[in-house]
C-alpha cells in the first residue's frame, strides 16, 4: 500500500524532472526550422507543394542510409563506408545494367553494399577491429574503387523500368522514392522497436558484457548491423541511379556528414544503447529542408556547409548533455 | 555432516574435487561443497582466494582443470554461461550486468525476450511477469518501465537479483552482491536474498562481510589461496572462528 504510493510519487517526480529535451530536440527543431523558412522564405517559393514535395525526393536516400546508421550506432558502432558504397552501389548497377538488363543491375547494386558492409562486419566483429578505423579506411578504400571502375566516368542509366522503379515513377499517384522512404522507415522501425534483433542491437550498445552473459552473440550482431547499413546504402545508391538517371563516382559523397547529423539529431545516442528511426526521418527531412532553404536564401555552398556543421556541433552538444545527465 | 537440518533432498550443485590453474598459478585445488534447495551457502575468503574463479566455474565461464560438476546429482559439463542457464543457474555480478539505458523489463527478459505468433516482442507479458516478481521480492522501483540508470545502486541490484529469480530454477550464484551499495541499500538486497530461501532454490554467496554472512547464510565454506579451509554451520561457529580460518593466524 505504502509501497505503490511511494512508487507513484517517484513516477511522479521522476516524469517531471526528466523532460528529455533530447528526445524532442529534433521535433521542436524541425518546426522552428520550417517556421523560419516559411516566414522568410514565403515569396521564393518554399512553401508550394512541388518544392515541399521535392524535399522529400531529395531526402529520400539520405534518410535510408540513416535507419542503417541508427542499427550501426544504437550498437555502439559507426560507419562512415555509406559515403562511399553509395557511388560503388550505383556504379556496379549501372554498368551490370548495360550488359545483362534490370534484375542482374539491382542486384549488383544490392550485392556490393552488402559486401562492403560484410568486409566491415568482419573486421568490427571478428577481427575485432574498432568500426571507427575500418569504416574510415574502407570509405577512403572505396572511394578509390569507384573513381577507377569507370574512370571518373559518368555512366547513364537508361533502363525505364529502372528509373521508374527507383527514380521517377509513381504508384497511386505516390512518387516511388517516397514509397521507398515509407517502406524503409515502417520496416525499420518495427525491426528497431518490435523485435527481439532491435532490442539485442540496443543491449550490446549499451552493454556488451551484460548482452553476452545474457546469451545474445555479440559478433553477430555487430556483423547484421552493418549488413544492414552497407545494403541500405546500396539501395540509397539505386535511388539516386534511378532519380539522375546516371552513376558517378561523386554520388553521395558529401551525404555522410548529413546522415550522421540526421541521425543524432533524431535522439540517436553516439556511444549506443538508444535511438529512434522515427526520430532519423524527421532528422533527415530537416537536413534536407535545410539544405533546400539555405540555397533558396541564395547562401553559397560553402556558407551552406558551415550552417550545417554549426547545427550538427549544436546536436552533438544537446546529445552529449543527456548522456552524462 | 554437510546436510543443514532445515533442508532436505539431494543437493541441487555438487562439487567434487574441482581444481583449476591459470597457466602455473593453482587458483582453485581440492574444492568440494554441496548446496541444497533452499539453503544459502556463503562462501568467504580474503583477496586472490579464488572465489569468483569458483563462481564462474559453477557458471560455465571457466571450465575446471580438473574436477566435476553435478546439477541435482547428475554430472555435467558446462563449457559457456548459456549451458549453465539451461540447468538453472543464474549469476548476480558485482559490476551488474544490465543494459542502463534500457527498461527494468527489457532487462529482466534481456537475451530470452517473449515474442507473439508475429515474432514481435511481448511487452505487454514481460511488463506483467516483471512487475509480478518485483512486487513479490518487494524491489521497489518506480515502474516496470523504469529506466535502469534512473535507479539507484540498490534498486539496480534488486532488479539483478530478480532476474536471477525469475530465471534460475535450480541455483542462484551471487559475487559481492552489496559491495558496492549504501547501509540502507544494502539491508534492502539482504532482506530480498533471504526471501530467496522461501524459493527451494540453493543460493551460493560471495561476500566480504561477515555480519551480512552471519545474517543470511546456513552455512559458511572459507577459501584461502585456493584451497577449501572448511564448512561451518553458521548457527554453530562464530565470527572468531571464521576470521581465524579466513586468515590462517589460528588453525581450527
Ligand atoms: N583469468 C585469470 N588469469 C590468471 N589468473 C587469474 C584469472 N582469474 C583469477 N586469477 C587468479 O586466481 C586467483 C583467485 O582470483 P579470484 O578473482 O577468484 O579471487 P577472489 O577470491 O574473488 O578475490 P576478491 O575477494 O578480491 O574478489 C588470484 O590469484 C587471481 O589473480
Ligand atoms: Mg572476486
Amino acid at each position: 500500500m505504502s509501497s505503490t504510493n511511494q512508487g507513484a510519487a517517484v513516477r511522479a517526480a521522476g516524469l517531471a524532472g526528466r523532460v528529455n529535451l533530447q528526445q524532442y530536440v529534433v521535433y521542436v527543431g524541425f518546426l522552428a526550422i520550417f517556421l523560419f523558412f516559411a516566414i522568410v522564405l514565403k515569396d521564393s517559393g518554399f512553401l508550394t507543394v512541388r518544392n515541399l514535395s521535392n524535399i522529400v525526393l531529395q531526402t529520400a536516400p539520405v534518410t535510408i542510409m540513416a535507419i542503417g546508421l541508427v542499427f550501426v550506432m544504437s550498437a555502439g558502432e559507426i560507419d562512415l563506408s555509406i559515403g562511399s558504397t553509395v557511388a560503388v552501389a550505383a556504379l556496379a548497377a549501372a554498368v551490370t545494367m548495360q550488359g545483362y538488363g534490370l534484375v542482374p543491375g539491382v542486384l549488383a547494386g544490392l550485392g556490393c553494399g552488402l559486401l562492403i558492409g560484410l568486409v566491415n562486419g568482419v573486421l568490427v566483429a571478428y577481427v575485432r577491429l574498432p568500426s571507427f578505423l575500418v569504416t574510415l579506411a574502407t570509405l577512403g578504400l572505396f572511394a578509390g574503387v569507384s573513381r577507377s571502375m569507370t574512370d571518373l566516368r559518368s555512366i547513364p542509366v537508361t533502363n525505364e523500368a529502372f528509373t521508374g522503379f527507383f527514380g521517377s515513377g509513381s504508384l497511386l499517384g505516390i512518387p516511388s522514392l517516397i514509397w521507398w522512404t515509407a517502406i524503409a522507415v515502417a520496416f525499420g522501425h518495427i525491426l528497431y522497436r518490435e523485435t527481439r534483433f532491435g532490442a539485442h542491437v540496443l543491449a550490446i550498445g549499451d552493454n556488451a558484457r551484460a548482452a553476452s552473459v545474457s546469451g545474445i552473440s555479440v559478433p553477430k550482431m555487430r556483423l547484421a548491423v552493418l549488413m544492414i547499413s552497407g545494403a541500405l546504402a546500396g539501395l540509397a545508391g539505386l535511388l539516386y541511379a534511378g532519380r539522375l538517371q546516371a552513376a558517378k563516382y561523386t554520388l553521395g559523397e558529401t551525404d555522410l556528414m548529413t546522415v550522421i547529423a540526421a541521425v543524432i539529431v533524431g535522439g540517436t545516442l553516439l556511444n549506443g544503447g538508444k535511438g529512434s528511426i522515427i526520430g532519423a526521418l524527421v532528422g533527415s527531412l530537416m537536413m534536407g529542408m535545410l539544405n533546400n532553404g539555405l540555397i533558396l536564401m541564395g547562401l553559397s555552398v560553402s556558407d551552406q556547409m558551415i550552417v550545417r556543421g554549426l547545427i550538427i556541433l549544436a546536436a552533438v552538444a544537446v546529445s552529449l548533455r543527456e548522456k552524462s545527465r | 555432516m554437510k546436510t543443514n537440518a532445515a533442508v532436505s533432498g539431494r543437493p541441487v550443485l555438487g562439487l567434487n574435487d574441482i581444481r583449476k590453474t591459470f597457466g602455473g598459478i593453482v587458483a582453485i585445488e581440492n574444492f568440494s561443497l554441496e548446496v541444497y534447495p533452499g539453503e544459502i551457502v556463503a562462501l568467504v575468503g580474503d583477496n586472490g582466494a579464488g572465489k569468483s574463479t569458483l563462481i564462474k566455474i559453477i557458471s560455465g565461464v571457466y571450465l575446471p582443470t580438473s574436477g566435476s560438476i553435478a546439477i541435482e546429482g547428475e554430472t555435467v559439463a558446462m563449457s559457456n554461461a548459456t549451458m549453465a542457464r539451461a540447468h538453472g543457474i543464474e549469476v548476480v555480478y558485482q559490476d551488474l550486468a544490465l543494459a542502463d539505458q534500457q527498461t527494468v523489463y527489457m532487462n529482466m527478459f534481456l537475451g530470452r525476450e517473449p515474442t507473439n505468433a508475429l515474432g514481435l516482442l511481448d511487452r505487454r507479458r514481460m511488463i506483467a511477469e516483471t512487475e509480478k516478481l518485483v512486487t513479490e521480492l518487494d524491489v521497489r522501483i518506480p515502474s516496470a518501465h523504469s529506466t535502469i540508470r534512473d535507479l539507484s545502486g540498490g534498486q539496480r541490484q534488486g532488479v539483478a537479483i530478480a532476474r536471477a529469480t525469475h530465471w534460475a530454477s535450480k541455483l542462484i550464484l551471487l559475487d559481492e552482491p552489496t559491495a558496492a551499495l549504501g547501509v540502507a541499500e544494502t539491508a534492502k538486497v539482504e532482506e530480498i536474498v533471504a526471501s530467496l530461501k522461501t524459493r527451494n532454490i540453493g543460493v551460493l554467496i560471495i561476500s566480504h562481510s561477515l555480519d551480512q554472512v552471519f545474517k543470511l547464510s546456513d552455512r559458511i565454506c572459507v577459501l584461502r589461496r585456493g584451497k577449501q579451509i572448511g564448512v561451518r554451520e553458521t548457527k554453530k561457529t562464530d565470527k572468531n572462528e571464521i576470521i581465524a580460518m579466513i586468515t590462517g593466524l589460528q588453525q581450527s
